[in-house]
């Protein structure tokens, strides 16, 4: 016999699906089957029950080659580690619960360490650009029950995000939208012909690092005034275009990615499109949401907001908390070789950092904390594998709209593994009793 | 657990009747018992020291989404004051929005124990939890707001009061929450669609149903259940020029309906923040105060309470589920706006703020606040907030008690003024030469809000049997003080017991106490329609499934369940 599991919340993108229906076994020790899921969460799922998966602590040895060690001893060398270092980096965050997140925080406090997630590689310059300007925003519901006026703009749901569009934005149809995506008018903004650009009403092909010009001319176009021929590589007449649908809806939302965080302007580019939706507020109601990555990196900036006040790159080192990006983010710390071991949990920087700074963690007394084997765990010293959240145990996770909703567990992990929070939950037992606090 | 006698301080206790007499106050198994049902207490000498019950605030914004937003918005509200870990004080920063550490030990600084998030978004209620839950030594409780809510609109749209309560008992259980919160009914629900709704007759857009409908049918369906606290309401047209108008419409809806509770209260409407609510004028060149007006009302009708929302004259970060006002303020102040539209249930907004001493109409709402304690005929009815961090981060109470405890201090500010005159001219403070006592102050702070929360058999006097919850401080009544004195030592207890448990000893915090969670559990009979309309609103409108949306036990490790049996 099997057992069908209901509301299963995914844990694999900020769009935080919670209608999953997952098959296990009677003795809920394999899962058998996931539905409803895209086909990068139902990977996650399945790829829990792969038989060749780590489930013990592992040490590098000076061969090179990996000794099984005991989770007493990887608590053992976590917690010296930690406590040995000067200004240790405490990275990652973004893909384990709340509950983890803020066990790892009072490490940090008690260690002295720099906190930093995954935002600082994504969604931090946002962050950059609220704490200029602010955001006015809204949850996924109310895109799906108002919004006639769709703008995703550097960003590609189609394949990141992938049951957003049909959930949310595109074709749900809600209370005040009954047509469903009839009733709402897509625009994409992206320099790439992508698929999520095929199924708009209007695809601004903006050339590639020109997205600050194109917003800056959004906002002229809304006040009616001279824009030049040529904008970002689009004619006039399709940004007056724009503008006008933009302006002539009930609820208009803009949603974006990596391609204007991380591309020439950064934060200034976020700044601009919250300016374009303040300024759509003039004429109807509009709101601004970014796509966030990691099902639970907002968590992370919400554990830090309500602990230290701070959504990323938080310096704890001298004991108090600060916040300079730029100067307390990883890959500066990590470049600039002011960090003297490094700490992972939920994030892969290994893949994802540029090679410079992974060679850094690779040069340091280094743990990773990831149920794969990742980039990451290949060049870290210690490798403690733990259980998959929202797989095996369940927690608190924030959707990209900052909605929390409890993960569940729907089968038991490999007997003797740790969770997260089990796990740091021991390091911060014995970092007290080393500190002696 | 330990007993404690605290000896011969000067009590000041509205439950006891007694006005600053010495007394002896003793404490057992984290209860107040009589001094003879002691047998081997640590003393605590508080000869020539005042002694009152620990402090309870009935409306505060410090856990949730939009207080979280305004501490990762505003990294310069952390700059200077950033306080290091130390001994059993984790680390703790933030000035008008401070870290949840920091809110804990900073109430328990003032001596209080009990403390009321003011909003709380059902959506976004595990956030709050886990906020509250990272929160020291306070016992604590959320609103989930109500006023904006499409099930409420639709069953009061045709006055289903029944339905109401059933769906509001059903809210309470599902997000643990503690009472009905209206914030600008119909208004928020407007502004999703970039509107609002400026008076109680004006219709919500698309619901057709009026803010006075909302506020009316929330009452009865409030007292129909019998829950502890009332309807808590913020009304429409807040902050506006001309609005006391609306304020007193406002209070007119609850004429007529008696409370039916058995927890012991005597209003049937609590209305926030007064302050903001009390403005004249048709502009902010003519404004003035109508606190008179207000209080006039307040103190002929004895089924409403209210609170200050004081303003302290102080930068600050304001937020509120009123989303229309927050991006009214937006563009008065043109600094940042963090809006938030919650699907099917409320919205809300950040922007920070700068109450300056130079600006004509800060010093008019900072008078109007203080006119509306020393124009009220029983201080047991009125309560000391700054609705905070709205009008001023909590941390200042003990400023406002001395504004009101001494005109001296009263005269200093005005003459602080840039526009003193004008601000006189526009006010009636200068003319009240009233200075209340700390019996006064303790009913303020203590009693009077326990009462109204439908919590004085736990909380805000020193009667044996209830919490021992008890502040000391060093501040003797008897001899001659300065008005900076009372800031002073109110800012900063000298002892606080919290359930027993001391927190504060000598000025430091000592314990990080025994955290609870209050909620009420409303028992009503079975309503199919109500649950059907659950399950279907949740089908096709939420974007999370009906089985994920209960806060589980998990968020509220000591919670403290009131339950109440409406099923007759």
């Amino acid at each position: 016999m099997t057992r069908t599991v209901t509301d299963v919340i995914c844990p694999f993108c900020g769009t935080l699906c919670d209608d999953l229906e997952v098959v296990v076994s009677d003795d809920e020790k394999d899962l058998l089957e996931v539905y409803n899921a895209c086909a990068i969460g139902a990977e996650k799922f399945l790829h829990s029950q792969a038989k060749d998966r780590i489930t013990r602590p592992r040490m590098r040895q000076e061969d090179g080659s990996w000794k099984e060690i005991s989770y007493d001893e990887a608590i053992e060398y976590t917690a010296r580690m930690l406590t040995d270092a000067k200004k240790p980096l405490m990275y990652g965050w973004s893909s384990t619960n709340c509950e983890a997140q803020a066990v790892g925080s009072e490490i940090g406090e008690i260690v002295g360490a720099i906190m930093d997630n995954t935002a600082t590689v994504c969604h931090g310059t946002s962050l950059i650009a609220v704490q200029d300007i602010g955001i006015p925003s809204c949850t996924l519901g109310e895109v799906k029950n108002r919004a006639d006026r769709i703008l995703f703009w550097g960003c590609n749901p189609a394949h990141a995000h992938p049951r957003h569009m049909s959930r949310y934005s595109i074709f749900p149809r809600g209370f005040f939208t009954g047509k469903g995506h009839t009733g709402r008018k897509v625009i994409v903004v992206d320099p790439r012909p992508t698929d999520t650009a095929s199924l708009a009403d209007v695809h601004l092909q903006v050339e590639q690092g020109r997205d600050y010009e194109l917003l800056d001319a959004l906002r002229v176009a809304f006040k009616g005034e001279k824009l030049p021929d040529f904008v970002a590589g689009i004619p006039k007449e399709k940004i007056y275009e724009a503008a006008e649908t933009l302006k002539s809806g009930r609820f208009a939302i803009i949603f974006f990615g990596m391609g204007v965080t991380q591309s020439l302007g950064k934060n200034h580019n976020i700044d601009e499109a919250i300016a374009v939706t303040r300024d759509l507020n003039e004429y109807t109601k509009a709101a601004i949401m970014p796509m966030r990555g990691h099902y639970n990196v907002t968590g992370s900036g919400q554990v830090w907001g309500w602990l230290f006040g701070f959504p990323y790159a938080v310096d704890l080192s001298r004991g108090f908390a600060r916040y300079n990006p730029g100067e307390t983010t990883a890959n500066d710390l990590l470049r600039r070789d002011e960090v003297d071991a490094v700490f992972v949990l939920g994030s892969d920087p290994g893949a994802h950092f540029p090679f410079s700074s992974v060679k850094k963690i690779y040069d340091r007394p280094s743990v990773a904390i990831d149920p794969h084997e990742t980039p990451t765990t290949e060049v870290c010293k210690v490798h403690v594998p733990v259980a998959f959240v929202g797989v095996e145990v369940g927690g608190c996770a924030y959707r990209m709209d900052n909605v929390p909703i409890e993960t569940r567990k729907v089968v038991e992990p490999p007997e003797g593994m740790m969770t997260d929070e089990e796990f740091l939950g021991r390091v911060l037992a014995r970092v007290k009793e080393i500190k002696g606090v | 657990m330990a007993e404690y006698l605290i000896k011969n301080g000067f009590v000041f206790d509205p439950v006891l009747g007694i006005r600053g007499d010495q007394a002896d106050i003793a404490i057992k198994d984290g209860k107040i018992v009589e001094t003879n049902a002691i047998t081997n207490p640590k003393v605590i000498d508080a000869a020539g020291k005042t002694v009152m019950a620990g402090g309870v605030d009935i409306h505060a914004h410090v856990a949730g989404p939009k207080v979280n937003v305004g501490r990762n918005f505003r990294p310069e509200d952390k700059l200077f004051g950033y306080k290091p870990r130390n001994g059993i004080e984790r680390m703790q920063g933030g000035f008008s929005v401070p870290t949840t550490i920091r809110t804990g030990y900073n109430y328990a600084r003032m001596g209080y124990t009990t403390v009321m998030e003011a909003a709380m978004p059902p959506l976004y209620a595990r956030h709050t939890h886990e906020e509250m839950r990272d929160t020291p030594i306070l016992d604590q409780g959320a609103y989930p707001v109500f006023g904006n809510n499409w099930f409420v609109l639709e069953y009061l749209k045709n006055h289903e009061i029944e339905n109401t309560a059933a769906y509001i008992a059903w809210l309470l259980r599902a997000t643990k929450g503690y009472a009905v919160k209206v914030v600008n009914p119909g208004g928020t629900e407007a502004w999703a669609w970039g509107l609002n709704c400026e008076n109680v007759h004006d219709p919500v857009p698309y619901f057709d149903i009026t803010p006075a409908q909302i506020v009316t049918g929330l009452i009865e369906a409030n007292e129909y259940l019998g829950l502890p606290h009332s309807m808590h309401v913020h009304a429409n047209n807040l902050g506006n020029p001309g609005n006391y108008t609306t304020t007193l419409d406002t209070f007119k809806l609850s004429e007529g309906i008696k409370p039916k509770s058995k927890f012991g209260r005597d209003q049937v409407m609590h209305h926030t923040h007064v302050q903001f609510h009390s403005y004249g004028g048709d502009s902010w060149a003519n404004v003035d105060s109508r606190a008179r007006e207000i209080m006039d009302y307040v103190n002929s009708h004895d089924n409403i309470t209210i609170d200050m929302g004081q303003v302290t004259l102080d930068e600050t970060t304001t937020m509120t589920a009123d989303g229309p006002f927050e991006h009214h303020l937006t563009e008065l102040n043109h600094l940042k706006w963090a809006n938030a539209d919650v699907e099917l249930e409320t919205g809300s907004g950040v922007v920070p703020y700068v109450y300056s001493p130079n600006i004509k109409v800060c010093a008019i709402q900072w008078a109007i606040g203080l006119e509306l304690a020393l124009l009220a005929k029983d201080s047991s009815r009125i309560f000391l907030t700054t609705d905070h961090p709205n009008a001023g981060p909590f941390i200042r109470y003990p400023r406002v008690m001395k504004w009101l405890m001494s005109e001296e201090a009263r005269e200093q500010q005005f003459d602080a003024f840039k526009h003193k005159d004008k601000v006189i001219e526009a006010t009636n403070l200068a003319g009240i030469g009233r200075e209340l006592d700390l019996y006064e102050i303790a009913q303020m702070t203590r009693a009077g809000p326990a009462k109204s929360l439908g919590l004085a058999h736990m909380y805000g006097g020193l009667a044996p049997g209830l919490e021992a919850d008890v502040a000391v401080y060093d501040f003797n009544p008897n001899e001659p003080y300065a008005p900076d004195d009372i800031e002073k030592a109110f800012s900063n207890a000298e002892h606080l017991f919290k359930t027993g448990v001391q927190v504060v000893r000598d000025h430091e915090i000592a314990s990080n106490g025994n955290k609870r969670t209050l909620w009420v559990n409303a028992k009503v009979n079975e309503n199919p329609q109500v649950m059907r309309d659950v399950k279907e609103k949740f089908l096709r409108y939420y974007t999370v499934t009906l089985n994920n949306y209960e806060v589980t036990g998990h968020y509220l490790p000591n919670p403290y369940v009131i339950e109440v049996d409406a099923t007759q």
